[in-house]
C-alpha cells in the first residue's frame, strides 16, 4: 500500500501543519511516512505546500507528479491539482475560497466550505482541520480518531486547549465531506 | 527511544549532539541553516561550545583548532558556503586530524538556488581542497540514515584521523519522517596520541600540514594513500534492492537513489527485472560490489541529481563490458519516479550500445524531450 497526498493553499492557511497531522497519525499507525515541505521565498507569503507519501513499505521518492489525493485550499492551488490528480483521484476543494466548478470528469472532485465551517466552529484557523477531516473519506487508512490521538500526542502543550475545537473542525470536514460523496452516483463512487 | 517525525535538518544536528559532539562552528546558508539554529539552542543548554563564526573561513580554521585538541567537533554548509571552506579541509587533511562536515547540497554553481541538488559530488568525492588527500564521505537518502550516518562520521573520522564528510541534498535537509534517535553520549574528548590538548608531564606535540622537505611530504602522501586502503578493505556501505535476479540496475545515491527505488518497484509490478544499488559510501565507493554486478546484468542506468559525477565512478567499474545509460536531472530539479520508469522501459526495450560518454545521448534526449530549450 502507497498513498501520496498534495496539500496546497496560501502562507498561513495551514497548509504545512495539516500535512504534519497527517504524517503523524501515519506514524503512530506504525506506517512509513514522508513529509516534505515547498521550502523558500514561497514561505514567506503565496503559496505554499507539501506532499505526504504514506506507506507500509521503504518509502521511494518523497515527492509525486500525479498524486491520487490532494487538497486544494484556494484558487490557484484547485487550478495547478485539478489538473495534475492522478485519474480516479480524490481532490479536496476549500469551497469558500473558489469560484468556479471543476472541469475534469475522471476525477472526484469534493467541495467543502472550509471557512464557513471553521468560523461556525469559532476559529478561521482550523479550516485545514476541516480540509483534513474531509480527506479522511478518502483515505481509509487513517481515521479521524486517529488524527484526534495524533493531535492530543504531538500538539505543543501550549495548545492542548484548542483539542476540542480541532476534533469538532475534523468530524465537520469529514461529515460534510461525507454528505457530498452520497450525492455521487453508486457507480462512480467505487474507488 | 521512539519513533518521532524528525526533520532531516533538525535530526542531524541533534544526532550529532547524541553522539558526544562538543563544539559546533558554522555560519547560516539555506537550505542547512537549521542545523546551525538548532544547535545555537541545543549546545549551549548542554554547557557545550556553539560559534556562529563571521564566516566560512572562519568556521572551518576554528574547526581545525578544535579537532587538534581531540575533541568532536564540526560544521555544516551548503554547496557555496563549502567552496569557502576548502583550503581549511585541505589542512585539515594535510595534518592529518578528525574533522566533520555536513554538505546540504544546492543548485549551482555560482550562487545557484536553494532547491535540492546533488552537484558537489566531485567536490566531496575527488577533492576540492588543493593538494593530494582522501576524505571519507557519505551520503543519506533518509532522515533516520542521516542520524545513523551521523554518529558514524565522527567514528570514521576519528578512527582513520580523516575528514568524514556527509552529503545530502536539501530535500533530505527539510523532509520529516519518522526516525529514532541514538542515546545521549557526553562529549568526547578521547586521550589520542596525537592530540596537542596541553603538555603538563609529557612530551611537547605538534600538528601541522607542513613538510618543507618534499621527501617528508612524499611520506605523508603515502601514508594518506596507505591509511585510505584500510578505509576502502572496511568501510564501504551500500544497500541493494531487488539485485538477485536483476537483468538491469540502477546505481544512484541519496535522493536520486530513493527516487529511483519508486520507479523500480512499479517496473518490478509490470514484470521488468530491475535493481537498485544503492550507494551509502561514495567515498569510499563500491567498487567491487558494483564489479560483481557487471558479470549478471545486461545494462546499468546511473541516475544523479547532476550532469553525470558518480557515473565516472561507474563508468571506471564497469569499463564497457556492458552498457551504462545516464539519466540527470541538474541544477535543483529532483526527478519524479516516472522519469525514471520511462528510463527503465527504455532500457527493457533495448537493444543498448557501450558508449564511450553516456551523457552524449542523455543531453540529446533532454533536448529532444523538450525539458529544456536550446538557449
Amino acid at each position: 500500500m502507497q498513498k501520496e497526498i498534495i496539500i496546497a493553499g496560501f502562507g498561513g492557511q495551514g497548509v504545512l501543519f495539516g500535512g504534519q497531522v497527517l504524517a503523524y497519525a501515519a506514524m503512530d499507525n506504525g506506517l512509513d511516512v514522508t513529509w516534505i515541505p515547498s521550502y523558500g521565498p514561497e514561505m514567506r507569503g503565496g503559496t505554499a505546500n507539501c506532499t505526504v507519501v504514506i506507506a507500509d513499505h521503504e518509502i521511494g521518492s518523497p515527492l509525486v507528479k500525479n498524486p491520487p489525493l490532494a487538497i486544494a485550499l484556494n484558487l490557484p492551488s484547485f487550478d495547478k491539482y485539478e489538473e495534475t490528480l492522478a485519474p480516479g483521484g480524490t481532490l479536496i476543494v476549500n469551497q469558500s475560497m473558489v469560484d468556479r466548478a471543476p472541469k475534469r470528469t475522471d476525477i472526484h472532485v469534493i467541495m467543502v466550505p472550509c471557512n464557513e465551517i471553521a468560523e461556525e466552529i469559532g476559529d478561521r484557523k482550523l479550516l485545514n482541520m476541516v480540509a483534513v477531516g474531509a480527506l479522511l473519506t478518502a483515505l481509509p487508512e487513517i481515521k479521524v480518531e486517529d488524527v484526534e490521538k495524533a493531535l492530543e500526542g504531538h500538539l505543543p502543550a501550549r495548545h492542548k486547549h484548542l483539542l476540542p475545537k480541532n476534533y469538532e473542525a475534523l468530524k465537520r470536514g469529514f461529515e460534510q465531506a461525507q454528505r457530498e460523496w452520497d450525492k455521487v452516483p453508486a457507480e462512480f463512487s467505487e474507488q | 527511544m521512539p519513533r518521532e517525525l524528525w526533520k532531516g535538518n533538525e535530526a542531524i544536528a541533534e544526532s550529532a549532539v547524541r553522539a558526544g559532539l562538543g563544539a559546533y562552528f558554522g555560519y547560516p546558508i539555506t537550505p542547512q541553516t537549521e542545523i546551525l539554529e538548532y544547535l545555537s539552542r541545543r549546545m549551549p543548554e548542554l554547557g557545550r561550545a556553539f560559534v556562529q563564526a563571521e564566516s566560512e573561513l572562519g568556521a572551518i580554521n576554528m574547526v581545525y583548532g578544535a579537532a587538534c585538541t581531540g575533541a568532536r567537533v564540526m560544521s555544516s554548509s551548503s554547496s557555496p558556503g563549502v567552496s569557502l571552506m576548502m583550503e581549511g579541509l585541505s589542512y585539515i587533511a594535510g595534518t592529518e586530524i578528525p574533522a566533520v562536515l555536513v554538505n546540504v547540497m544546492r543548485g549551482g554553481p555560482g550562487l545557484g538556488n536553494i532547491a535540492p541538488a546533488q552537484s558537489d559530488y566531485n567536490q566531496a568525492v575527488r577533492g576540492g581542497g588543493h593538494g593530494d588527500y582522501p576524505r571519507i564521505v557519505l551520503a543519506p537518502a533518509s532522515v533516520q540514515e542521516a542520524i545513523d550516518l551521523m554518529a558514524l562520521s565522527f567514528d570514521l573520522a576519528e578512527k582513520y584521523r580523516m575528514i568524514a564528510m556527509m552529503i545530502l541534498d536539501g530535500s533530505v535537509g527539510q523532509m520529516m519522517e519518522p526516525a529514532e534517535m541514538p542515546a545521549l553520549q557526553e562529549p568526547h574528548r578521547r586521550e589520542f596520541d596525537w592530540a596537542t590538548n596541553g603538555a603538563m608531564n609529557r612530551e611537547r606535540r605538534i600538528l601541522s600540514s607542513i613538510y618543507l622537505d618534499p621527501h617528508d611530504e612524499e611520506k605523508t602522501n603515502l601514508r594518506l594513500l596507505k591509511n585510505w586502503k584500510n578505509v576502502q578493505a572496511n568501510e564501504v556501505r551500500y544497500k541493494e534492492y531487488f539485485l538477485d535476479d536483476a537483468k538491469y540496475v540502477i546505481v544512484g545515491f541519496g535522493t536520486a537513489g530513493r527516487v529511483a527505488l519508486s520507479a523500480v518497484r512499479e517496473a518490478r509490478a509490470l514484470g521488468i527485472k530491475v535493481g537498485l544499488l544503492r550507494p551509502i559510501t561514495v567515498s569510499p565507493f563500491p567498487y567491487e560490489a558494483l564489479d560483481q554486478l557487471t558479470g549478471q546484468v545486461e545494462a546499468f542506468l546511473v541516475t544523479e541529481m547532476n550532469m553525470g559525477q558518480m557515473l565516472d565512478d561507474v563508468l571506471l567499474t564497469v569499463r564497457g563490458r556492458v552498457p551504462v545509460e545516464f539519466y540527470g536531472r541538474p541544477g535543483g530539479v529532483v526527478p519524479f519516479h516516472d522519469e525514471i520508469l520511462d528510463e527503465i522501459h527504455r532500457l527493457a526495450s533495448g537493444p543498448l550500445a557501450v558508449s564511450t560518454d553516456p551523457r552524449d545521448s542523455w543531453l540529446a534526449r533532454m533536448y529532444s524531450n523538450l525539458k529544456v530549450t536550446a538557449q
